[in-house]
């Protein structure tokens, strides 16, 4: 037991041997529960009745522990317990809820595993819940990996129904009535006489007595609010300016913060802040981790004498110039340097392979529009933090460590995120903000990046570069050989953490190794290059690049046979609910249909995070350049929850991908990125912004979650609709370094 | 420093070139308006001054000349706009941080431009950046809005 627990407390298991030696014991031990926070917080006349509702006289409170940057997770999770509790969602108040281990994610850890999500046999879905339950032990409660809805899918409804149960229990003791003539409907238990009980009536007495049993889920067939269309539940807030983002948090006597950080990731060698000392406003400017801080009382006061520091940086642990990032990169594809090999084929390494080509994907910015920001109130005795985040226990491990303040009294409030993409996984703001706030005890201070210190700072996507050789025979497609190099992002990204990654790291070939298709000679090699410069979690992570190199080299090897790229990708695939959605964009987009001289269509795939997903783009090879005229996209999660957010999220998941593929990317000069702001970052905007037409498909054998799978096959089909309407073949992004955008 | 926000005088003890988005959010605790890149790329501050859309981050305090409204201002959860209303009946906002910004650019621009075609709203939207990839709904429900305010 000594080993499984000491690699389970000082590594995130990523590798298969690891884990392997876990199952014995492994799956007893870690399900030990967590306890219920929630009790701690009461006060008379109020119930908790599970982790995840809390009912006091004044009202009904859903706890949705995923922090919510955009994609919808508090409404989710809110409707998710709301269905078997019987409660209306205007009936209800939603909260994040203060940290806790019993807040852990379940379905996190499995998709690091080296096991094809379309293998569904015994053995795999065993080594799921082993990979899941360090997790679960250690009480990890991280929101990614597009997790929400898998994670909560039993564990929130089971969490409505138990209270359900348990407030028809109270109903019960109060009235003498037997619990079977009772029924619940909006926050109400209905009497056999048609008379009523409030839910908040019913809290004194429902926590005097043990929650119920769990009673049975509901069929789907029977549900009022899921699988139907919805109203977000920050709908009107974000709609009016009345949502509240961690960047707006307004606490009694507030001062303000900015930060000069080493734009190498460096040290300080010395600083003159003389000046910047006499500006208005300015309280104190002090040495923080990485650079300096000034509080001041005003934000843009703080930023400009933030500017007026002169300093002197110390050297980068990492290249210079792009040059030599890039030359670690393609040094990296030797033997000594494989990281995996989980598909191997046929026999790949000796067929003929005549057909190669090289590509590339740059670091790139997360940039979400609110830039990153922390407020911290630091006692003797305790810290509150309000910060947006999605990894509030590592706040709470990492800031003790810092302060010597017990985990217990270090209290992260979370908040309303302005976008994340991955930028919230990291927390070097928040040791910032706590390192500001120690030196003015009792009062709040609030540390907002500039935009320029948020992309300087940045814990960029991965660099990536790959390569391909293969062979057609009689118009199929033959050989696919496929390496992959890249540093690792969880060793990059857990080492920050204190969490030094074990084995190889799948995240290198995800999106590659993994897809559905049935071709003779078919080897994905992924090779680890060595640390260059810090790297992080961005939107559907490894196979964001994996996705463009994988299903780009495909759709030229089925143009060497002379195959059709829908048809030939349907031919090759050997996954029904993979199929289908290769199929449903045919259908969609009238496959095959003439499109005249100047316009071409292309189609991609990936399936990452157990969605396939697939997307056909149509564009304009017009005198200003490449026009995208529509998008058709289908993806497969299983089960729906709510059709109107699943439309946005695949939509905007393809906008994400193409617009970056575009136009994007963060190089090094001197070290430092040379991309300062939006203007040399755009994305997309909306006169470049095609029509996008979605379907969601519900073939696959569980539920899946949404908020990455969009982005992987959009930017292959956008390259091979280029190379469809030009002839030109884009191996490289941005693709705005080898052809024109209108 | 005096100025009106929203129908609200107010005098702030500020140095002139402080950005204007920075006096509404930091000394008058108006956070609607949003700072995104404090260069005019994203557009996530916009208010109107006597109802033309400007910048905030971009506009010195002591420029200012005219009354201010924000986000706040132009509707409320009780009293809506209609760009606000078609923005709810879209279900436009993802993390909703631009929002506020591409509401108040539409809302103006709707009122010199009352039949706007494809062409002029994705112009007149261009300059507002949003991370999160909600143009196609931002699109239609520009139209919507239009639609409404036409029939009132």
């Amino acid at each position: 037991m000594g080993r499984i627990r000491t690699i389970a407390r000082r590594s995130f298991l990523i590798g298969s041997a690891a884990l392997l030696g876990g199952v014995a014991f492994g799956a007893v031990m870690y399900r030990r529960p967590h306890k219920n926070p929630l009790p701690e917080q009461l006060v008379a006349g109020e119930a908790a009745i599970t982790p995840y509702v809390l009912i006091t006289p004044d009202g009904i409170t859903l706890i949705a522990p995923r922090a919510d940057k955009g994609q919808g997770a508090y409404s989710v999770q809110a409707a998710l317990i709301a269905e078997e509790l019987d409660v209306r969602l205007d009936q209800v108040t939603v909260d994040p809820g203060l940290p806790a281990p019993v807040y852990y994610n379940t379905a996190l850890a499995s998709d690091l595993l080296p096991i094809r999500s379309t293998n569904t046999n015994y053995l795999a879905d065993l080594a799921r819940r082993v990979a899941d339950a360090p997790v679960k032990f250690l009480g990890i409660q991280i929101t990614g990996g597009s997790t929400t809805v898998p994670d909560g899918y039993d564990k929130l409804r089971h969490a409505g129904a138990v209270a359900r149960e348990t407030l028809k229990a109270a109903a019960a003791r109060k009235t003498g009535l037997d619990t079977a003539q009772l029924t619940t409907k909006d926050a109400h238990v209905v009497l056999p006489d048609g008379t009523t009980l409030s839910y908040t009536s019913l809290a004194a007495t429902a926590a005097g007595i043990e929650p119920a049993d769990a009673p049975a889920l509901r069929d789907p067939s029977e549900w009022r609010y899921l699988g139907k269309p919805m109203q977000r539940l920050d709908m009107v807030a974000k709609s009016t300016g009345a949502q509240e983002y961690g960047i707006d948090v307004q606490l009694p006597d507030l001062l303000h913060a900015a930060v000069r950080l080493n734009p190498r990731r460096g040290v300080v060698i010395s600083h003159d802040a003389t000046q910047a000392e006499t500006m208005r406003g300015v309280r104190s400017i002090l040495p923080i981790t990485g650079g300096l801080g000034v509080i001041a009382d005003n934000t843009w006061r703080a930023m400009q004498a933030a500017q007026a520091i002169t300093v002197e940086w110390g050297p980068a642990p990492y290249p210079a110039g792009m040059d030599a990032h890039w030359q670690a990169l393609s040094d990296s594809f030797t033997k000594e340097q494989i990281d995996s090999q989980y598909r191997d084929d046929g026999d790949a390494a000796v067929a003929e392979r005549p057909i190669t080509a090289e590509y590339r994907a740059p670091y790139l910015a997360h940039a979400p529009l609110e830039p990153i920001n922390a407020t911290a109130l630091v006692t003797d005795t305790r810290i509150d933090i309000w910060t947006g985040t999605q990894i509030p226990r590592f706040i709470q491990s990492n800031i003790s460590a810092l302060t010597g303040i017990d985990t217990d009294n270090i209290h992260v409030h979370v908040q309303m995120i302005g976008g994340s993409f991955g930028h919230r996984l990291e927390d070097q703001v928040v040791r910032h903000a706590v390192e500001l706030a120690m030196s003015m005890k009792g009062t709040p201070v609030k540390l907002t990046y500039s935009r320029e210190e948020d992309f300087a700072q940045d814990f960029t996507r991965q660099i990536a570069m790959a390569r391909m050789a293969g062979s057609v025979t009689s118009g199929n497609v033959e050989t696919c050989d496929l390496g992959i190099a890249m540093p690792s992002i969880i060793a990059s990204q857990m080492g920050r953490q204190g969490f030094p990654a074990a084995g190889p790291d799948t995240q290198i070939v995800a999106g590659a190794w993994d897809q559905p298709f049935d071709i003779p000679n078919y080897r994905v090699t992924g090779y680890r290059a060595p640390d260059l410069a810090p790297i992080s979690s961005w939107r559907s992570v490894g196979a964001s690049t994996n996705g463009f190199f994988h299903d780009c080299a495909l759709d030229e090897l089925i143009h060497a046979a002379g195959a059709d790229p829908l048809a030939e990708r349907i031919r090759l695939c050997n996954h029904a609910p993979s199929r289908k959605v290769l199929e449903a964009v045919g259908e969609m987009s009238d496959w095959g249909s003439d499109m005249g001289e100047t316009r071409g269509r292309g189609v991609g795939f990936c399936l990452s995070f157990g969605v396939p997903c697939a997307v056909v783009v149509e564009v304009t090879n017009s005198a200003q350049g490449i026009r995208l005229d529509k998008v058709f996209a289908a993806a497969d999660v299983g089960r729906i929850i709510d059709p109107v957010n699943f439309e946005a999220q695949v939509s905007g998941g393809v906008i994400f991908g193409m617009g970056h593929a575009i136009n994007c990317e963060i190089t090094y000069a001197d070290s430092a990125a040379q991309q300062t702001n939006y203007h040399q970052y755009e994305a997309m905007r909306l006169y470049q912004c095609p029509e996008v037409t979605v379907r969601g498909l519900e073939n696959g054998d569980r539920i899946r979650g949404i908020g990455e799978p969009g982005v992987p096959p959009a930017a292959p089909a956008l390259a091979n609709a280029i190379f469809a309407a030009t002839g030109q073949r884009i191996r490289e992004m941005p693709f705005n370094k080898h052809i024109r955008f209108v | 420093m005096k100025l009106t926000v929203n129908g609200t005088r107010h005098d702030v003890d500020v140095e002139p070139e402080m950005p204007l988005l920075w006096v509404l959010r930091d000394e008058l605790g108006i956070t609607g308006p949003k700072y995104g890149c404090g260069i005019a790329q994203c557009g996530a501050c916009t208010v109107h001054v006597d109802g033309q859309p400007v910048r905030s981050c971009q506009l010195p305090v002591g420029d200012l000349d005219g009354e201010v409204t924000t986000i706040e201002a132009l509707g409320t959860p009780d009293a809506l706009h209609a760009v606000q209303a078609a923005w709810i009946d879209h279900q436009v906002a993802q993390c909703g941080y631009c929002q506020s910004g591409q509401i108040m650019t539409a809302a103006a621009f709707l009122e010199v431009n009352a039949t706007p075609t494809d062409a002029e709203i994705d112009q007149a939207l261009s300059a507002n950046l949003c991370r999160c990839g909600t143009y196609p709904r931002i699109r239609a429900a520009v139209k919507s809005a239009a639609a409404r305010l036409n029939e009132a």
